[in-house]
């Protein structure tokens, strides 16, 4: 039912929303949420409990916990209290078998006493029975039906910065703003809701001063310049540096601050009395919340069950609203500072009830409402007289007192102290830069809550570089707003202390009693705290129950650990839009252009070959390896690390990174080149060129450009030598034009002499090709003559057109790294990371000749000597299988079996048409790596295949290919 | 994410940087034994307390070394290589 109007409330009653819950239809307003609505248009029950599918209704109305946990098409398990109200929905109450009102699972509260505490642990303990409950509970639990086929949803991450953030837009996070504003921060003031104001805005008791000081507050910050306030966004983590990502529907914001100020409030925390969970049981605060902002009138009569002065005022509001109090039940024997509040209500004949509780509250027909608030007085150990009287409602308020949201000061790694004053845990010791103020800082009256916010902001405030820090911490509350045991036994249970886990007091109980007396263990033997809301309204009952049963202070028992986020963040906003940058190299139009199949390699985007129409891979590959060897062929090796060292001492570096000489290398002259890391295991090679005395150019792996550029710069940095390292890998396009016409397509471009006497294999010429200035260098890493030509970037198109254009004559073809990878091993050229792993010496791979031991240093030198003196353990070797051979290929990675043991892996293996067999390498125990050996190797399928080991290079193994031919 | 100081860029989040690990001297490699040699590529101390590290700015390419507590979770201070002393 809905009230009259009121100013200030949160709905717009113009403009009515229709929606649908459980296949009927309501009206609810724009501004609502989904409970309030519902509850608006007198439903009670809005979900069913996990367990015992009981029903449930309005209990925090504030993300506090999850009785109404609703799916909306493929969106599962909103939190109705708090999501807004929107057109076309169309909502179901998860967890439940066959609808809301019929649900079947309810029969399971009647086996409450066969789901005991630690139920799952029990259940799983004997083995044989494991599979049945397996199939149970896969069944009955789980929340929501998730759509498989919903589509991706893209959210953006944005990025920002201020000085100081806010957390709460409550009366002492709104002073803390104003005072951090008013010393000259820029302030962000976040907040859950959609409105800022927090407790402010409902905790009224019909004063007009409070509500004056409301309105005041928000008035000042929106007209702060300074300020800026987000609302229906919640900080859902603290990190380091005071990094926090404010989450909200369409995003996440990673906010960068100077300090932090966190007036997060606190939980409103239940009672714990039979059938507290019945629906028109609720929190004093949520049923302000249903009256201030959304004009929902909570219930007809209400019985007021509190402990401090909030719920005296939550009375006065009921009464201001319209809502008969059929009697105030304070657990205390004075009512303190709301000696005033009494008086106003006993003049309105509200009875008043001091020293009493609440032991049960009597459910209505049918078992989802409350017909009665069973009262008794409390006796000195706080367990209810035996004399117990009902007194008639339809709803009861609960307003027994305060946990602290410090889940963000948890996570600061704030230390935390249990103050006797306030009952509750407070800040004892903050981190640098990070405050708390109002009702998580044990501040909980209005006035001095907001001058505890004024003290904090201008701390945040001067600590982030604003002006100076006012004020000092404030005296304790003289009253505490929480009562220290809220808690009523009773002999039929049925009195819960968690919500979303359906636990009872007595599973307290028999969870100390069965050992589990940690808080920790508790917490996992119980499930306490671990359900959707993460333990908002349970942990602190639960950790006073626990500190009771083992006679122990709160203090000793402690909190468990608050991890984030501090609500369920959904995993499309976790996700973003997603960003995996890949690098094309200047040639990537033409290779397109070319039908080029595209591969990943590394970061880069490399072709694997290039598709002709009618074609399959396999042969397309096969014609690129045949136009290299029998004609020419272009790749782009554009994705080579390029580097260069230039300086006096540039040879004495590279003698030192590289285990080969340089320093006796000749000006114009390359050199394969092998890097080991201090382990002696290979980790990079490529080929250095040196074009002046103290000038080299020189190549690593496509995969290692980065990193190894990354270490060098290091080395070069703690050596300190006289030279100086320059990436020029994305300032370069190379390629490679290699076969037997190569030089007859290259010499039409250029001027340079190209004959073998004034152009030798493996030396390196600053010339020109096609007009552009290049840097030619023979290489023979394909097994053919060819030239790696290097230029600009910004020339390596028109290079490509030239030399694509000069070499049609000649049939040329571009080929891509598949083709590659069969003719470099056709050549038995190792690939680093393909042929060998991160343990691989040079001496493992044939690799000694480039190995200079005889250096003074180089790294990985001392690691290579010990090596050295010691047996190998592998060797890799070449393979072939028999011509004629037409069963199952060896795969990469097959394992060499001999004499029933592993002895080796196949590292590379293809079919080379050039031989006519398949070829491959793999490493071998040593004493079986002899050529004209026969070792067999294992298939995927098991099966075992036999192959001969043979000498490398397979193709053209006296390099006369590099020779001109005479 | 936690802030760290370049000391060319001044301060920026930790993700543009590369950890390298602690600057640790090398053992002269003619003098050393081979068990001396394998403990300093091999072993690491994980121990808590004061680290001096090597790490890097990426974007820019800059090395520097970096004092850490990893006990306490604080970088100390950061500066440019000066040796190993």
């Amino acid at each position: 039912m809905r009230l009259p109007a009121t100013s200030g409330e949160w709905i717009d009653r113009s403009a009515p929303i229709e929606f649908k819950f459980e296949g009927r239809s309501y009206t609810g307003y724009t501004g609502d949420t989904v409970s309030s609505a519902l509850w608006g248009a007198d439903v009670r029950v809005l979900g069913r409990s996990f367990k015992y599918h009981r029903p449930r209704g309005v209990l925090s109305l504030a993300n506090h916990d999850t009785n109404a946990l609703h799916q909306w098409g493929d969106q599962l398990n909103l939190r109705a209290d708090v999501v807004p109200l929107q057109a076309g929905m169309d909502l179901t109450a998860v967890n439940t078998f066959g609808g809301l009102d019929g649900d079947k699972g309810r029969v399971l509260g009647r086996f409450a006493r066969f789901l005991p505490v630690g139920f799952y642990y029990k259940a799983f303990h004997t083995k044989g029975l494991f599979p049945m409950w397996e199939r149970m509970f896969r069944a009955m639990t789980g929340l929501g039906k998730v759509d498989l086929d919903s589509p991706r949803r893209s959210t953006p991450k944005a990025y920002d910065f201020c000085d100081v953030l806010v957390i709460g837009a409550g009366p002492s996070g709104l002073s803390a703003a104003l005072s951090a504003a008013a010393q000259g921060a820029s302030v962000v003031v976040v907040d859950e809701n959609a409105r800022a104001g927090g407790s402010a805005g409902y905790q009224i008791g019909n004063d007009p001063a409070r509500a004056e000081i409301h309105a005041r507050l928000l008035a000042q910050v929106s007209a702060n310049p300074l300020i800026r306030v987000l609302t229906s966004t919640y900080a859902a983590g603290y990190y380091k540096d005071h990094w926090l990502p404010l989450v909200s529907a369409e995003r996440m914001l990673k906010m960068r601050a100077g300090s932090v100020v966190v007036a997060s409030g606190g939980f409103e925390q239940p009672a714990v009395f039979r059938y507290n969970d019945l629906p028109g049981v609720m929190l004093a605060s949520a049923a302000q919340r249903l009256m201030h902002r959304y004009g929902v009138k909570p219930m007809q009569r209400a019985v007021v069950l509190t402990a401090n002065a909030d719920g005296y005022r939550a009375a006065l509001d009921l009464l201001a609203r319209g809502v008969a109090v059929a009697a105030v039940v304070d657990l205390r024997a004075r009512a303190g500072t709301a000696a005033t509040l009494v008086q106003q209500l006993r003049d309105a004949k509200v009875e008043v009830l001091m020293s009493s509780c609440i032991v049960e509250a009597v459910p209505g027909t049918g078992g989802a409402s409350v017909a009665a608030a069973r009262v008794g007085a409390v006796q000195a150990d706080g367990s209810p007289a035996a004399d117990l009287r009902d007194i008639a409602c339809d709803g009861i308020l609960m307003s027994v007192g305060w946990a602290p949201a410090a889940n963000l000061l948890y996570q600061a790694g704030t230390k935390m102290r249990f103050e006797r004053a306030v009952e509750q845990f407070v800040p004892d010791v903050l981190p640098d830069g990070v405050f708390a103020c109002g009702r998580v800082n044990g501040v909980h009256e209005l006035s001095r809550r907001m001058a505890d916010g004024t003290r904090a902001g201008s701390h945040a405030a001067a600590a982030a570089g604003f002006g100076e820090a006012v004020g000092s911490a404030l005296a304790p509350e003289v009253e505490s707003p929480s009562h220290p045991w809220p808690i009523v036994a009773h002999p039929e249970g049925k009195n819960f202390v968690d919500f979303d886990e359906d636990l009872q007091l007595k599973d307290f109980h028999n969870a100390v009693q069965e050992g589990f007396d940690n808080i920790e263990l508790l917490k996992r033997y119980s499930t306490v705290g671990m359900g959707p809301s993460q333990g908002k309204h349970s942990n602190m009952n639960g950790l006073r129950i626990l500190a009771r049963l083992s006679g122990k202070e709160p203090q000793q028992v402690g909190t468990t650990t608050a991890r984030p986020f501090y609500h369920p963040v959904p995993m499309a906003v976790l996700a973003g839009r997603g960003f995996n940058p890949e690098r094309r190299t200047p040639l990537h139009s033409r290779h397109e252009a070319l039908g080029a199949k595209w591969m990943p390699a590394g970061v880069w985007q490399r072709p694997e070959f290039y598709q002709l129409a009618g074609k399959v891979r396999l042969d397309c590959i096969r014609e690129e390896v045949a136009a290299v060897r029998g004609g020419v062929g272009l790749i782009d090796v554009g994705t080579l690390g390029k580097l260069e060292v230039i300086g006096p001492q540039a040879a004495e570096f590279l003698e030192r990174v590289y285990t080969s000489n340089y320093a006796n290398l000749k000006v114009g002259m390359t050199r394969y080149a092998v890097m080991c890391d201090e382990a002696g295991v290979v980790i990079d090679d490529g080929v250095v060129a040196r074009l002046a005395e103290d000038h080299f150019y020189f190549t690593t792996t496509t995969s290692g450009a980065a990193t190894i550029y990354r270490e060098l710069s290091r080395l070069n940095t703690m050596w300190g030598l006289d030279c100086g390292i320059v990436n020029h890998t994305g300032a370069f396009a190379a390629m490679n034009l290699a076969g037997p016409r190569s030089r007859e397509v290259l010499a039409t471009l250029t001027a340079t002499d190209l004959s073998a006497a004034a152009f030798p294999y493996l030396a390196v010429r600053e010339c020109t090709v096609a007009d552009i200035p290049a840097r030619l260098m023979r290489v023979g890493f394909v097994g053919e003559w060819g030239y790696e030509i290097h230029v600009p970037a910004r020339f390596g198109g028109a290079l490509w057109d030239a030399l694509m254009a000069a070499g049609a004559a000649h049939g040329i073809r571009p080929f891509g790294v598949e083709a590659q990878r069969l003719l470099r091993l056709e050549k038995g050229h190792i690939i680093i990371g393909q042929d060998t792993d991160g343990l691989t010496s040079p001496l493992e791979v044939g690799m000694g000749w480039a190995v200079k031991m005889n250096k003074p240093f180089f790294v990985g030198q001392r690691s290579l000597k010990a090596i050295a003196s010691k047996k190998l353990k592998q060797q890799l070797a070449g393979f072939t299988l028999p011509p004629g051979y037409s069963g199952d290929v060896p795969l990469e990675c097959n394992l060499v079996i001999a004499d029933g043991d592993i002895a080796g892996r196949v590292t590379s293996i293809a079919w080379s048409a050039t031989l006519g067999r398949h070829i491959g390498l793999a490493f071998l125990r040593p004493d079986l790596a002899t050529v004209g050996n026969k070792v067999s190797i294992r298939l995927t399928d098991g099966a075992m295949v036999e192959v001969e080991v043979s000498p490398t290079p397979f193709h053209d193994p006296e390099n006369l290919k590099q020779k001109e031919a005479v | 994410m936690k802030i760290m100081t370049c000391p060319l860029n001044g301060p920026r989040p930790v993700s543009e940087f590369f950890y390298w690990g602690e600057v640790r001297p090398m053992p002269d490699p003619d003098t050393c034994t081979d068990a001396e040699w394998a403990d300093y590529v091999f072993n690491r101390n994980g121990a808590p307390g004061v680290k001096r590290e090597w790490w890097c700015h990426t974007p820019s390419n800059t090395w520097f070394i970096a004092e850490r507590d990893t006990e306490k979770d604080v970088v100390l201070k950061t500066y440019f290589y000066q040796g190993d002393a």
